[in-house]
């Protein structure tokens, strides 16, 4: 990506001179490598899905593959199973990004602000979930909550109460935020920390001679500061919650009854395709999904252009 | 200013050249099968090699004795993962067009799935028919179709009941041999002061709750791959409610665990004295000793599995697995050979038995002495497998599974759960099942009969 920027740029403004030209030459040539992979591992593949997706193949007619035109996406926007899935990664998006980002957001100020030895280790302690692979620690997880090998039983044993199941219809929910939340705060907090790093000291001297407390500096000042990189990471928080898969299709394994296999539009996509044979469905249920994201991406940083910074 | 494009236009040359290596690097790998890399040690390297895909334990030493007493082929196995994986990765090889290998080990249940792709070999075509009686009838109906033949047995589940003989004998109760007597023993195990339960309802069964409704009359599915594109659906019937409210009236009374199977918490289970009885396959005997956190004081015991009448009983198979040639394959007929032959010797079978718990679908390992006089010391050195499997195993008559399995045990462990969780009754659960397997089939291109 930046070896793209930096080939193109001077060539713009300096379009008749040889030596730009032949630079713009090697600027291909640095190009083509990542154009090669970005073109065979995800522009043929998405081309090739897309099509899929406009044709159907039912199991009983194998082989035989038809035009479908829309039909498989008016299917996919009526169909229950997958608006199911859509309003439950809506809720995930209500209730999971909003607690994310404020633990995120909430650490990464309290560790702006000191500067002891300790806070760096809580740093990289609050971190380190991010570091683990998301398959490890949803399995992890999955062992913490078991009701037999899991420490809930003793905890809750100390206060004579009796552990609820985590992994019960009911409380999957509240489960599956917990793990998103303790694997991405970490990350996201990194970034704000970063963010906030950045920030001129002089205007923390300015705000303290004007008279503002410790609570008006982070509110008033470090916070609109740095919503540029606060909208990125709803940004990235929303497009993955919104593609939630990874998590509870780990979990699945140990609660496949609270955990149907279309839990999230994208295990419905991934169940139908490989356990149903459905390809050409499951094109059209991941490529619905991206469709949504987009707009729902879009959408939030259409609303949000004045914090971005892209207006 | 033009050395130092010179030099940059070096430097990017190199560094073209480096993600190129990078790039040919990466597109290594796959490839025929004389380029495969097998995980067993190939001993006639000039010999043709057979890809195979097998999840079986210690199959290695069976793949090693099949190798070294064939000098004209050899196989070459991978573990391409157990039972859903290894499926996803087939469905995959076979919209893809490629990548399967020549023999794949299929469960029986998944076959139907598998022969309406049009990814399985007819096996009739390589003398495979004239092995019909080498193997047990329910085994050969499993994996024939009229005159095809889809797959060569392999191991099987005939199922009978595990028990805690201890258990039983410390509260005082006779072991059932009917289901009336088994809902009753139920009951007396708590009466008798038995924290646990008698045994565990898995929504999530799959197969084993198959096999409980099979063995009341239920047959869910009329498929017959030479009419591929008509089905039958009669989920919702007499037969499966009967024993589905059996199930459900226990579950009710908190006499019977609703846990799911195959998690670590429902191993634990089996073994640390929660349930008093498993309803096992002939397969369980070797799960259950492959389990931690076991009971010390356990003393495990096999019986015939309950009957609803005494009278007829009847025979009932859970799980099982054979070998498969695909449509990929481009020798098909070495392939059969390795289909027929990995597992048709007293030799191989002996490496089954005795390091893989297999259950034998071969007849002539099947009635050996050695086989039928064994002695489990895990059961007290009783001969589980004459006093309890043989019957069922030869009892056993066949099933029809759908060709959408996968999906129906999905939408079966769903109804199943809410039948648990919220309390619906046993025929709302399998309407709910029958509806919607029906809506499914009706939208694949299925002609349902119901």
């Amino acid at each position: 990506m930046s070896a793209s920027k930096s080939a193109v740029a001077p060539s713009a403004t300096r379009p008749t001179s040889k030596i730009a030209s032949r630079r713009q030459r090697w600027g291909y040539v640095y190009v083509a490598p990542f154009a090669a992979v970005f073109a065979v591992f995800l522009v043929l593949p998405l081309g090739y899905a897309l099509w899929m997706s406009l044709h159907n193949k039912g199991i009983a007619t194998a082989g035989r593959s038809v035009f479908a035109g829309a039909d498989n996406y008016v299917k996919a926007f009526t169909d229950p199973v997958f608006l199911e899935g859509l309003w439950r990664v809506l809720r995930f998006v209500l209730v999971m990004v909003p607690v994310q980002i404020v633990v995120a957001l909430v650490a990464a100020l309290l560790l702006d602000t000191l500067a002891t030895r300790l806070s760096r280790a809580t740093r990289l302690l609050i971190f380190v979930p991010y570091a683990i692979p998301a398959v490890i620690g949803a399995l992890m997880w999955g062992f913490l909550y078991s009701p037999r090998f899991g420490p809930a039983q003793d905890v809750f044993g100390l206060v004579g109460l009796a552990a609820p199941n985590f992994l019960s219809s009911a409380n999957i929910f509240g489960s599956l935020v917990n793990i998103v939340t303790w694997q991405w705060v970490g990350y996201y907090m990194i970034i704000i920390y970063a963010a906030l790093r950045s920030i001129d000291p002089s205007v923390y001297e300015a705000a303290v001679l004007d008279g503002a407390d410790g609570r008006q500096i982070a509110l008033r000042i470090k916070v609109p500061m740095i919503s540029s990189s606060m909208v990125m990471i709803v940004v990235f928080a929303l497009i993955g919650t919104l593609q939630f898969f990874t998590e509870p299709q780990v979990l699945r394994s140990s609660a496949q009854g609270a955990i149907p296999s279309d839990y999230t539009p994208n295990m419905y996509a991934f169940a139908t395709a490989f356990n149903y044979s459905q390809f050409n469905y499951a094109s059209t249920l991941a490529f619905a999904l991206g469709f949504l994201v987009f707009v729902g991406s879009y959408v939030f940083l259409f609303l949000t252009r004045k914090q971005s910074g892209l207006k | 200013m033009r050395t130092s494009a010179r030099r940059r236009g070096v430097a990017a040359a190199a560094a073209v050249a480096v993600s190129a290596i990078g790039l040919t690097a990466c597109s290594g790998g796959g490839g025929s099968a004389e380029e495969a890399t097998c995980t067993n040690e190939i001993k006639q390297p000039d010999a043709a090699q057979v890809t195979v895909w097998a999840w079986y334990p210690s199959f290695e030493s069976v793949v090693d004795n099949f190798n070294e007493t064939h000098t004209n082929l050899q196989v070459c196995w991978t573990n391409a993962g157990q039972g859903a994986d290894e499926y996803n990765k087939f469905q995959t090889a076979i919209e893809a067009g490629t990548g399967a290998p020549d023999v794949i080990m299929l469960e029986a249940e998944v076959l139907p799935t598998f022969t309406i792709l049009e990814s399985l070999v007819d096996l009739s075509e390589y003398g495979a028919a004239e092995l019909e009686g080498d193997y047990t009838p329910g085994s050969w109906s499993d994996v024939s179709n009229g005159d095809a033949v889809y797959a060569i047995p392999v191991d099987g589940g005939p199922m009978g009941m595990l028990y805690r003989a201890d258990i039983f004998e410390e509260y005082g109760v006779e072991v059932p041999t009917t289901w009336d007597e088994f809902a009753t023993a139920a009951q007396d195990l708590r009466d008798a002061g038995f924290e646990g339960h008698i045994t565990d309802f898995p929504t999530n069964g799959n197969a084993l709750n198959y096999a409980l409704f099979a063995q009341n009359g239920w047959e869910p599915f009329q498929y017959d791959a030479a009419k591929p594109t008509e089905v039958g659906i009669t989920v919702d019937s007499p037969e499966a409610e009967e024993v589905l409210s059996y199930w459900k009236g226990l579950i009710d009374d908190d006499l019977v665990a609703t846990e799911d199977a195959f998690t670590t918490d429902y191993n634990a289970a089996l073994v640390d004295g929660t349930y008093a009885v498993y309803l096992a396959a002939a397969w369980g005997p070797g799960y259950l000793q492959g389990l931690s956190e076991a009971d010390a004081d356990a003393e495990w015991r096999a019986a015939p599995l309950p009957q609803w009448d005494p009278e007829n009983p009847v025979q009932v198979n859970w799980g099982g697995s054979t070998f498969a040639v695909t449509t990929q394959s481009e020798q098909p007929e070495a392939a059969a050979t390795v289909a027929k032959e990995l597992f048709d010797t007293d030799e191989a079978w002996r490496l089954g038995v005795e390091e893989a718990a297999l259950w034998p679908q071969w007849k002539p390992m099947l009635e050996s002495d050695w086989f039928t006089g064994l002695e489990a010391p895990f059961f007290g050195g009783q001969k589980i497998n004459e006093e309890v499997f043989l019957d069922a195993a030869n009892g056993y008559e066949g099933f029809s599974f759908s060709p959408f399995q996968v999906y129906a045990y999905d939408q079966q462990t769903q109804a199943l759960y809410d039948m648990v969780q919220n309390g619906t009754d046993a025929a709302t659960a399998l309407g709910t099942v029958q509806d919607g397997l029906v809506q499914y089939a009706t939208e694949q291109g299925f002609t349902v009969s119901e």
